[in-house]
């Protein structure tokens, strides 16, 4: 009980204190409207309004998932240059309980890319946003979000280790924005990358709201998404402690 | 049962230099330090900086671990029990940074009451005494970038308390506070002291070891170097005579003159706004004045007086002792 409520109450803490950077929102802001844009006119020559909705939900996720990895290691390297990194690390709960609702927060700022790339299809692309299964569709994006969180988690516990490893989230941004199929079908691309799709849950979280959306049946892939996400945690946290112990050993938590 | 307790405690850091050719160097920041603190004591680590006492202490709340050596509080191992370590503790340091400075102060206690499992109906009130107990009652529902160094440290005091643990750490908790801030923190470090928490104060500020320190250890270097009451270490040095020759535009090399020159303890120079203080501590029996005034090439000297060795001067003997 104490850990929910610890995570909970993280999550709000953490949320509100990225909600609360004036840059980082305008970042939040702007940056998704770029990929929403090219995504528009690319997919804009074939007329089909459910390929356009097709794109829309796809760069929508392309910044959902841009808030996701650049900023979780952001947040790691925010933490260590305020020197709160080494507050956290001190008090007495499992660093995982510390550091999820961290990455969570992160992921619940893309729900704010995902509606303002939907709107602004809408209204500067004339994107007909017809949902076919609304209900589903909410479940699916916080089922993403979710899975998103996890994900960001198990790249933070290497930015606790590695103070440079922010650049990995940045690194991971663009690829998996192919490999899981945002805006391209994973037909399309060659057989061996198939199986790294599998293995990331954007890649099922993304079939989940176009299933939702386009009148499909979103739960097998959502079910993925939440399992992948699962494992993310889990192995987060099987090796959060020797991380953390690394980091102990060689003074790496003050360093910025 | 001692509260705190070091056991020959080592830490070395590695660091690498150059892209091509790498070389690992290594710095042994603490060299063997052992110490008790009993239960109720305000214990003392007194150095110069670098001396090893941050590390010591980091070592202590388990952000470090030791290269060898152990430590326990509370009869905790730091490095095996760390976590049982971690509830039983608080601990400050001084500085602007540790604090979410978009948020509010109540919001950063807030978070750490959560954080060290503040039961939720016992956090308003608890947050509300701390407040009151640090002077930030009425700031708090602003954010904390807006904060001066000062409540931004009192801030870092209410945290630490948030859990009202037996054990509290303090790492330079009045650095950079003016006097006055300086002073009522001292005034609050005594108070935890009579409300019964054993308290670990890291300074390199003589007066304030001497003011709220039992017992203190003088670290340099990585090694203690001295322990006792403050009074013990007065003691060390109660025979000697300090002799303080005001001079304008000290020549180079003065203090290495001075320092070769028979029965000299110790050798100091404070910059004061015209002229510099030279600070030397001789044996009792010694008469320097005329030779300390040859060591100075001619240079236009002030006041010359001489005075009872203090605190200070005993860990200044101590630390140059190491040199």
């Amino acid at each position: 009980m104490r850990a929910l409520r610890l995570l909970a109450f993280g999550w709000w803490f953490q949320f509100k204190t990225i909600s609360r950077s004036p840059f980082e929102g305008l970042f939040q802001i702007i940056y998704p409207l770029f990929f929403a844009t090219v995504a528009f006119l690319m997919f804009r020559a074939g007329s089909d309004t459910k390929t356009l909705l097709y794109a829309s939900l796809g760069s929508a996720v392309m910044g959902m998932w841009s808030a996701t990895s650049t900023t979780a290691g952001g947040a790691m390297q925010r933490e260590r240059w305020h020197g709160t990194l080494e507050a956290l690390v001190a008090s007495p709960p499992h660093f995982a309980l510390i550091l999820l609702p961290i990455t969570l927060a992160m992921s619940t700022i893309g729900i704010y890319c995902l509606v303002a790339t939907l709107l602004f299809g809408r209204f500067a692309f004339g994107i007909d946003l017809t949902v076919e299964h609304p209900a589903a569709f909410a479940v699916s994006i916080v089922g993403t979000v979710l899975s998103f969180g996890a994900l960001g988690f198990l790249f933070a516990v290497t930015f606790v280790r590695y103070r440079a490893a922010w650049a990995l989230g940045n690194l991971f941004e663009y690829p998996v924005w192919l490999i899981g199929g945002f805006l391209v079908p994973l037909v399309l691309l060659p057989g061996w990358v198939r199986p790294i799709s599998w293995a990331l849950a954007p890649t099922w979280g993304m079939n989940a709201i176009r299933e939702s959306s386009l009148g499909g049946t979103p739960w097998p892939d959502l079910a993925l998404c939440l399992l992948l996400g699962v494992v993310y945690v889990g192995i987060g946290v099987a090796v959060l402690e020797r991380v953390l112990g690394a980091a102990r050993k060689r003074a790496a938590l003050s360093l910025t | 049962m001692a509260v705190i307790e070091a056991r020959d405690l080592r830490r070395t850091y590695r660091t690498t230099t150059g892209v091509v050719r790498r070389r690992s160097l290594e710095v042994e920041a603490v060299r063997g330090v052992s110490f008790e603190v009993a239960e109720g004591e305000l214990f003392g680590l007194l150095g110069p900086n670098g001396a090893g006492k941050t590390t010591t202490i980091k070592m202590l709340i388990t952000l470090l671990i030791p290269t060898s050596g152990t430590a326990k509080v509370l009869g905790h191992d730091v490095v095996k029990d760390a976590r049982e370590v971690r509830k039983r503790i608080g601990y400050v340091f001084g500085g602007e940074r540790g604090v979410y400075e978009r948020l509010s102060g109540w919001d950063n206690l807030r978070y750490f009451a959560e954080l060290y499992g503040v039961p939720p109906k016992e956090q308003k009130a608890r947050i509300e005494g701390l407040l009151e107990l640090v002077g930030l009652t009425g700031r708090e529902h602003e954010r904390t970038e807006g904060y001066s160094r000062g409540m931004k440290q009192r801030l870092h005091v209410a945290r630490g308390l948030l859990h009202d643990p037996p054990v509290v750490f303090l790492d330079e908790p009045t650095i950079g506070l003016d006097p006055v801030g300086a002073r009522e923190l001292r005034a609050t470090i005594a108070s935890l002291v009579e409300a019964g928490k054993t308290v670990l104060l890291t300074t390199h500020y003589m007066f304030e070891a001497d003011a709220l320190c039992d017992r203190i250890a003088v670290i340099n270097k990585g090694q203690i170097v001295a322990h006792g009451t403050p009074l013990d270490l007065k003691r060390g040095v109660a025979d000697g005579t300090v002799v303080e020759v005001e001079v304008f535009g000290i020549p180079d090399g003065t203090q290495d003159r001075v320092r070769r020159l028979p029965g000299v303890l110790s050798v100091s120079v404070e910059e004061r706004e015209q002229a510099q203080m030279l600070i030397v501590q001789t044996r009792p029996e010694v008469e320097l004045t005329q030779s300390l005034l040859g060591t100075l090439n001619g240079a236009e000297v002030g006041r010359i007086s001489k005075r009872e060795p203090t605190l200070e001067d005993a860990y200044v003997s101590l630390v140059s002792a190491e040199e």
